[in-house]
C-alpha cells in the first residue's frame, strides 16, 4: 500500500496545473488575470499542503524513491515564495510587452513541480525525473519570447549544454547502478560503504555526477551557459532561473553527494574545492568587466555558487546547514535584484544596463535604498543577510581546517565588492540619464520593498532562519 | 529604574536618521535640521551622563553599564554592550563631535541635505556601537556597517575625484576587515562564543597568536592608518566634505587604535611582544617620513591628512613601546605613561584634526579652494578666524598648554624608558610638526593679502564661531587639565598592562 500523503503537495500542484491549463484555454486575452490569480492560488494551496503534512521525522514512500523530511519542507516553502515573487514581479513587465500569456505561469509551475520532486527525491531516478521536468520547463521559458532572436539563441545554448549535462549525470547514475545494483539513496550509501564499495567504476560515476551538479549550479568550468542565458532570456525568466532552481541544485548536491555518496567525501571534496575556487575567481573577476546588469548578476551568481559549494566542502552537518542558509539567502537576494530590473523597466525600455541605474537616488530615493541594501547584502556587508551567509560558510571551512581557503575566499569577496559598489555609486553619485517616473503597480512596489527590507531585518535578526537551517539538517 | 543608556546612545541617532530622512522626503528641511541637531545633542547629553556615572568609582577598571541580551543563539552571540576606561572617552568624543558636524553643515550643504544629516546620525550610532560592543560579532557588524554611510558621504558630497576616493576607501578598509573576520571566526571556534572578554582569557599558541595578530594588524593598520597602507587616507580626506573629513580624522581613525588596544594587545600578548619591533618601526616611519611628506603638500586638507597619519603614529608607538619599556626599566611606570599617552593622543588628535578640517572648511566655503597658494594674509580680513587657526595649528604642533602636548609628551617620556634613540626619533615630530603646520599658517594666514578673493573675505559668522569656539575651549581645557580624562582610563589601562605582560603560552 503506497502512502500518498508525503507527496500531497506535489500531487496537489500537478492537479492544479492541469486545472490552470484547462481554464487558460478558454480565456480571452484580457481575462488573463484569472490565470495569474489561479496560479497564485495554486501556490497558496501547495504551500498549505506542505504545511499540513509537514513532518519532523523523515518519511519515505513510493518504495523508497520519495522522501519527505523537515528540510525538504523548508526548502519547498522557500521555493514557493521565490516563484510567487517571480509571478508578482513579472506581471507588469509581461503585460507591457504583450507576453502576458498563460504559458509563462504554467511553465513556471511545472518548473516548480520539478524543483519539488528534486527536493524530495530519494532515488537517483526520481532525482533525474525532477531535473528533467525543471529543465524542460526552463528551456521553453527562455525561448518564451518568440520574437526575440537573442532569446532563441540562448534557449538553444541552454538546451544543448543542458542536454549534455543531463546525459553526463545520467551516465554517472548508470555507472553507480552498475556497481551497486540500486538507485535508492540510502541503500546506495550502504552498499558503497562496504569494504569494496568505492572502486574505480564508482569513482568515475561520482566524477560524472559532480559534473552534472556543477552544471546545474553553474560552477566554473561548467558555467558557460549562465551569462548568455541570463542575458538573453526575458528578464522575468532570468529572475526565475536565478532564484528557485538554485534550491533544486542545492537539493541535488545534498541528496546525491552528501546522503548518497557521503562515504566518498574525501574524493569529492577535492573536486568541489577546485570548482569553488574557480567559480569565486572567474565569477568575481569577470563580473567587473560587465556593463549589462543581468550579465553582471550572472557572474555574481557564479561567485555565490562558489560560496555555496564551500558549505559542502566542510562535510559536517553544520557546514551543510551553512550551505542551505547561503542558498536560501541567495534566492531572496537574487529575487530582489532581478525584481529591481523589472521595476525600472517600462514599455519599450529594459533597465538592464548598468547605466540605467544612474542617478536612481534622484528619481526615487526609496528604491535606490532598496537596491543599495541588495547590493551590500550580496557583497556580504553587515548588517544584511548576505553577511551571515558568508560568515557561516567561512566558519565551516575554518572548522574543517581549510584556513587558507577561507582567506582566499574573503579576498575574492573583496574583489567582488567592487562591482556591487559600482551599482551603488551609479545610483547615488551620478546624475540620472532620464527622469521618467517609475511605472510599476503598487502591489509590486510593496512586495519588492518588503523583499529588500527583509534582507535588512533578517540581517539584524538572523537567529531564527539560522536555527531553522540547523535544526532541519 | 533600569535604563539601557548605551543602547540609547546607539539607537537614538539611528532612529533620528530615519526621522530626518522622512522629514526630508516631505521637504520639511528646516525641521529636519533641527531634529538632526536635537538628536545629536541629546545623544551627547546621554554620553555625558554616562561619563559622570562612570567617574563614580575610579578604582574599578572593568566593564560598566553592561547590557546583555541573547542575539543569535546559533552562534552563541549576544547583544552585549559595556564601557571601560578605554571606550568611554572615545564614545564621548564621538558624541561630542557629531553635533558640531551637524552645525558645521547647517547651511553649507545644498544637495540632499536630509540625506547628509541622516548619514552622519547613522554613522554616529554605528561608531558608538563599535566602541561599546563587547561581542565580537556585534562589533564586526557595527564596524562594517559604518562603511556604508561613509561610502555615501564621501561619494555624494565630496570633491572632484570623490568616486575614486570613496571606492578606494571602501575596498581598502573592507579588505582589512574581512581578514579580521577570519581571525574572529577562528577565535570563536576556539572559545565557543564571540565574547571579546572571553577572547582575552583564551590560551593560544605562539603560531596562532602570530597569525591572529597579523590579521588584526591588517585590519587596524588600514584604519589607523599606518605606513604603508595609508594611501587611501589623503585621497579620502581631500575629497570628503568637511563633515566627512572631521568624522574620518576624529573618530574613524581612532577605531584602528581602539582595535589594537582592545583586540591585538590583550588577545595576542605574546605575538604583540615579539612583533613589537615591527609596530615600532612602522610607527617611526609614519612619524618621520610622513611628516616630511606633509611638509611638501600644496593642498591644505592633504597636509592635515598626512599630519594625521604622523600623529596616529604616536598612538601605535605608545601602545607597542610598552614591551621594550618594561624590558629595559623593569618597572611599569614608563609603560603606563606610554599607554596613557597613546590614549590621550587619540582624544586630542580627534579634537585638533577635527578643528583644523573645520577651519579649512570655513575657507573652502568662501573661496572654493583648498590650495595653500590661493590664500595669503587671511588674518587681515578674518582676524577672529586667524586666531582660531593659529591656536589649533600650535596645538597640532604640540605646544604645551594644549591637548596636543600632553599625549605626545607622555609617549616620548615613556619611550625614554625604552631607549634614548627611540624617544629622540619620535621627538622629531615636535620639530617637523611645528615646521609643516606653522609654515602652512604663515603662508595662509599671515603676510600681505594674496588676492582679491582673500580681500573680500568675511569673518566667521555666529554658527562657525560657536563650532570653533567649543573646540578651542576643549583643546585648551584638556591641555591644562587632562586629569578627568587620564583618571577615567587609569585603572583600566593598569589592568590591561597587567594582563598584557602575562604570557598566554
Amino acid at each position: 500500500m503506497i502512502d500518498y500523503y508525503p507527496a500531497a503537495a506535489e500531487i496537489f500542484l500537478a492537479t492544479a496545473i492541469c486545472v490552470v491549463l484547462l481554464v487558460d484555454v478558454f480565456l480571452r486575452d484580457e481575462q488573463r488575470m484569472i490565470t495569474y490569480w489561479l496560479s497564485m492560488l495554486s501556490l497558496v494551496g501547495t504551500a498549505a499542503c506542505t504545511g499540513l503534512f509537514f513532518v519532523d521525522e523523515s518519511v519515505t514512500t513510493f518504495y523508497g524513491s520519495f522522501i519527505a523530511d523537515s528540510a525538504a519542507g523548508v526548502l519547498k516553502l522557500v521555493a514557493y515564495v521565490a516563484v510567487a515573487l517571480v509571478f508578482v514581479y513579472s506581471r507588469e513587465y509581461l503585460a507591457a510587452r504583450k507576453l502576458f500569456k498563460g504559458e509563462f505561469f504554467i511553465l513556471g509551475l511545472f518548473g516548480l513541480l520539478g524543483i519539488m520532486v528534486m527536493i524530495s527525491a530519494h532515488s537517483l531516478l526520481t532525482m533525474y525525473l525532477g531535473l528533467e521536468l525543471l529543465s524542460l520547463a526552463l528551456y521553453a521559458l527562455v525561448a518564451f519570447n518568440r520574437e526575440s532572436a537573442t532569446a532563441a539563441e540562448s534557449a538553444m545554448k541552454y538546451f544543448v549544454l543542458g542536454a549534455i549535462a543531463s546525459g553526463t549525470l545520467l551516465y554517472g547514475i548508470s555507472l553507480l547502478y552498475g556497481v551497486t545494483g540500486t538507485l535508492e539513496i540510502t541503500e546506495l550509501a550502504e552498499r558503497l560503504s562496504g569494504p569494496d564499495g568505492f572502486g574505480i567504476p564508482a569513482l568515475v560515476g561520482l566524477a560524472f555526477i559532480v559534473v552534472g551538479v556543477a552544471f546545474k549550479f553553474g560552477a566554473v568550468p561548467f558555467h558557460m551557459w549562465v551569462p548568455d542565458v541570463y542575458q538573453g532570456a526575458p528578464t522575468p525568466v532570468t529572475l526565475f532561473i536565478g532564484s528557485a532552481p538554485k534550491i533544486a541544485a542545492f537539493a541535488l548536491a545534498w541528496r546525491v553527494l552528501v546522503e548518497g555518496l557521503g562515504d566518498a567525501h574525501s574524493s569529492w571534496q577535492g573536486m568541489l574545492i577546485v570548482l569553488s575556487i574557480l567559480s569565486l575567481a572567474i565569477g568575481n573577476i569577470v563580473a567587473i568587466a560587465q556593463t549589462n546588469l543581468k550579465r553582471m548578476l550572472a557572474y555574481s551568481t557564479i561567485s555565490h555558487v562558489g560560496f555555496i559549494l564551500m558549505g559542502f566542502i566542510g562535510g559536517t552537518d553544520d557546514a551543510l546547514s551553512a550551505a542551505m542558509f547561503y542558498t536560501v539567502s541567495y534566492v531572496i537576494m537574487a529575487a530582489a535584484a532581478f525584481g529591481m530590473i523589472l521595476l525600472l523597466s517600462r514599455e519599450g525600455f529594459e533597465a538592464e544596463r548598468l547605466e540605467d541605474f544612474k542617478g536612481l537616488n534622484a528619481r526615487s530615493p526609496w528604491f535606490a535604498f532598496v537596491m543599495l541594501m541588495i547590493m551590500f547584502s550580496m557583497a556580504g556587508v553587515p548588517p544584511f543577510i548576505g553577511f551571515y551567509a558568508k560568515l557561516l560558510v567561512l566558519g565551516s571551512l575554518i572548522d574543517a581546517g581549510l584556513l587558507w581557503f577561507a582567506v582566499l575566499g574573503v579576498i575574492l569577496a573583496v574583489v567582488g565588492a567592487f562591482y556591487y559598489l559600482r551599482v551603488v555609486w551609479y545610483m547615488y553619485f551620478d546624475d540620472p540619464l532620464d527622469d521618467a517616473p517609475i511605472v510599476a503597480p503598487g502591489s509590486m512596489r510593496v512586495v519588492i520593498s518588503v523583499n529588500g527590507l527583509g534582507l535588512l531585518v533578517l540581517g539584524v535578526f538572523p537567529g531564527y532562519l539560522l536555527e531553522l537551517c540547523m535544526r532541519v539538517l | 529604574m533600569y535604563v539601557p543608556l548605551l543602547s540609547i546612545c546607539i539607537w537614538l541617532p539611528i532612529a533620528g536618521a530615519i526621522a530626518v530622512l522622512v522629514l526630508g522626503a516631505q521637504r520639511r528641511m528646516e525641521l529636519a535640521r533641527w531634529v538632526a541637531l536635537g538628536v545629536s545633542v541629546a545623544t551627547f547629553l546621554v554620553a555625558v551622563h554616562l561619563y559622570i556615572g562612570f567617574r563614580w568609582y575610579p578604582e574599578f577598571g572593568g566593564m560598566r553599564f553592561v547590557e546583555r541580551v541573547p542575539w543569535i543563539g546559533a552562534f552563541n552571540a549576544f547583544y552585549e554592550l559595556g564601557v571601560d576606561g578605554i571606550s568611554m572617552p572615545l564614545i564621548l568624543l564621538t558624541a561630542f563631535l557629531t553635533p558640531l558636524v551637524v552645525i558645521a553643515g547647517w547651511e553649507v550643504i545644498k544637495t540632499r541635505p536630509a540625506q547628509y544629516f541622516a548619514a552622519f546620525l547613522l554613522l554616529e550610532g554605528l561608531m558608538i556601537g563599535v566602541f561599546a560592543a563587547l561581542d565580537a560579532l556585534l562589533f564586526y557588524v557595527f564596524w562594517e556597517a559604518m562603511l556604508v554611510p561613509m561610502f555615501i558621504i564621501i561619494g555624494v558630497w565630496g570633491g572632484e575625484r570623490r568616486i575614486y576616493a570613496t571606492v578606494k576607501f571602501f575596498l581598502y578598509t573592507f579588505l582589512g576587515s574581512v581578514l579580521m573576520l577570519v581571525a574572529l571566526i577562528y577565535l570563536y571556534l576556539q572559545s565557543g562564543s564571540y565574547s571579546i572578554l572571553a577572547f582575552h582569557e583564551l590560551p593560544l599558541g605562539m603560531n596562532e597568536q602570530v597569525l591572529i595578530f597579523l590579521a588584526f594588524l591588517i585590519a587596524f593598520a588600514v584604519k589607523v592608518p599606518m605606513w604603508p597602507v595609508h594611501t587611501w587616507l589623503p585621497d579620502a580626506h581631500v575629497e570628503a566634505p568637511t563633515g566627512g573629513s572631521v568624522i574620518l580624522a576624529a573618530v574613524l581613525l581612532k577605531m584602528g587604535g581602539y582595535g589594537f588596544i582592545r583586540f591585538s594587545l590583550p588577545i595576542t600578548p605574546d605575538a604583540s611582544q615579539s612583533l613589537a619591533w615591527l609596530m615600532i618601526g612602522l610607527s617611526l616611519i609614519a612619524i618621520v617620513y610622513i611628516a616630511l611628506v606633509a611638509l611638501v603638500q600644496k593642498d591644505m586638507k592633504k597636509l592635515i591628512a598626512y599630519s594625521s597619519i604622523a600623529h596616529m603614529g604616536f598612538v601605535t608607538l605608545g601602545f607597542f613601546v610598552i614591551f621594550a619599556t618594561i624590558a629595559n626599566s623593569q618597572d611599569e611606570a614608563g609603560a603606563m605613561l606610554a599607554l596613557q599617552g597613546g590614549m590621550v593622543q587619540m582624544i586630542s588628535h580627534g579634537l585638533i584634526s577635527g578643528a583644523l578640517f573645520l577651519c579649512v572648511g570655513v575657507m573652502y566655503d568662501r573661496l572654493h579652494s583648498r590650495e595653500i597658494s590661493a590664500y595669503g594674509g587671511v588674518a587681515n580680513t578674518m582676524p577672529i578666524f586667524a586666531t582660531f587657526v593659529v591656536l589649533f595649528a600650535l596645538a597640532n604642533a604640540g605646544l604645551p598648554g594644549t591637548s596636543g602636548f600632553v599625549g605626545e609628551f607622555f609617549v616620548i617620556l615613556g619611550s625614554f624608558h625604552a631607549s634614548f634613540w627611540l624617544a629622540f626619533t619620535a621627538a622629531t615630530i615636535l620639530v617637523f610638526g611645528a615646521a609643516y603646520t606653522l609654515w602652512m599658517v604663515k603662508r595662509v594666514v599671515f603676510g600681505e593679502v594674496g588676492n582679491d578673493g582673500v580681500a573680500a573675505l568675511k569673518d566667521l559668522d555666529r554658527r562657525e564661531f560657536l563650532v570653533l569656539g567649543v573646540l578651542a575651549v576643549s583643546v585648551l581645557l584638556l591641555g591644562v587639565w587632562p586629569d578627568p580624562l587620564v583618571e577615567a582610563m587609569d585603572e583600566t589601562l593598569r589592568q590591561l598592562l597587567a594582563h598584557v605582560v602575562q604570557s598566554k603560552l
